[in-house]
């Protein structure tokens, strides 16, 4: 159960936003513009959140999830950009002294009649996480009481 | 039943005794789970232990799954932000 394993995934979201790659761009770039929607998330309790964007620069969110707990830290590197067309870091997810994932974002804007397509990438290697008990007591708990709970009813009904 | 087998594994005997229940009862429950491929069973001796099958409940794809809808919900609030900037002139 506690064996140590590797799975190698990536993703994209594809995002129209009708402004112009300057203005996403800065939604990016701007410490407090990126708080406004990176840093918070309902029910999340941000703990602390800091930005340096710049190639090199560092990018930290910690957070506790609803219920409490944990702290899940964002940790990031820039390490590519461009002015108003891309965006490229690496980063990694910890839960609590954990590390849960590294992963490779890349972020794309481009220029549409619409305003600016965004598209992100992520490449991921996610670690361990299937075995570790808190992943597994977290997610799971929700759908297995939802699980058991039907279960009963089907049992009621024999 | 199932937040007792969360915690690790266990035998049939130790799940029902909390429970209000017959140990035919309990047994007809987790034969629900293990045809469900919640819970695995294994017989040593005269002792039936009971485990969580963790593939069936954390498999990669829902960790993943889990990542892009963070990232999904940045998005949407990325979107609301620059929506509230439109009706802010001294923002743009």
């Amino acid at each position: 159960m506690s064996k140590h394993s590797v799975t190698h995934a990536t993703f994209s979201i594809d995002r129209v936003y009708p402004a112009s790659p300057a203005r996403v761009f800065r939604a990016f770039s701007d410490p407090t513009a990126k708080q406004r929607w990176f840093g918070t998330t309902e029910g999340w309790e941000t703990k602390s959140y800091a930005l340096d964007f710049r190639v090199g620069g560092r990018e930290t969110c910690d957070s506790i999830p609803p219920g409490g707990g944990v702290v899940i830290a964002y940790d990031a590197r820039y390490q590519d950009i461009v002015p108003n067309e891309r965006i490229v870091l690496s980063y990694e997810m910890r839960m609590g002294e954990t590390r849960m994932s590294v992963s490779l974002a890349t972020m794309e804007f481009k220029q549409e009649a619409a305003g600016t397509r965004l598209i992100f990438t992520e490449q991921g290697a996610y670690l361990d996480g299937f075995d570790k008990v808190e992943g597994r007591e977290e997610g799971s708990r929700a759908i297995l009481e939802t699980l058991a709970k039907e279960f009963e009813g089907e049992l009621a009904s024999v | 039943m199932v937040e007792r087998l969360s915690r690790g594994p266990a035998a049939v005997s130790e799940l029902a005794k909390p429970l209000a229940m017959s140990l035919s009862a309990v047994m007809q429950h987790l034969q629900v789970l293990e045809t469900s491929g919640l819970v695995r069973t294994e017989k040593v001796g005269r002792v039936r232990t009971c485990q969580i099958e963790p593939v069936a409940l954390q498999t990669a794809e829902h960790w993943i799954n889990e990542r892009r809808s963070l990232w999904e919900r940045r998005f949407d609030q990325l979107g609301d932000y620059l929506a509230a900037q439109d009706d802010d002139p001294d923002s743009k």
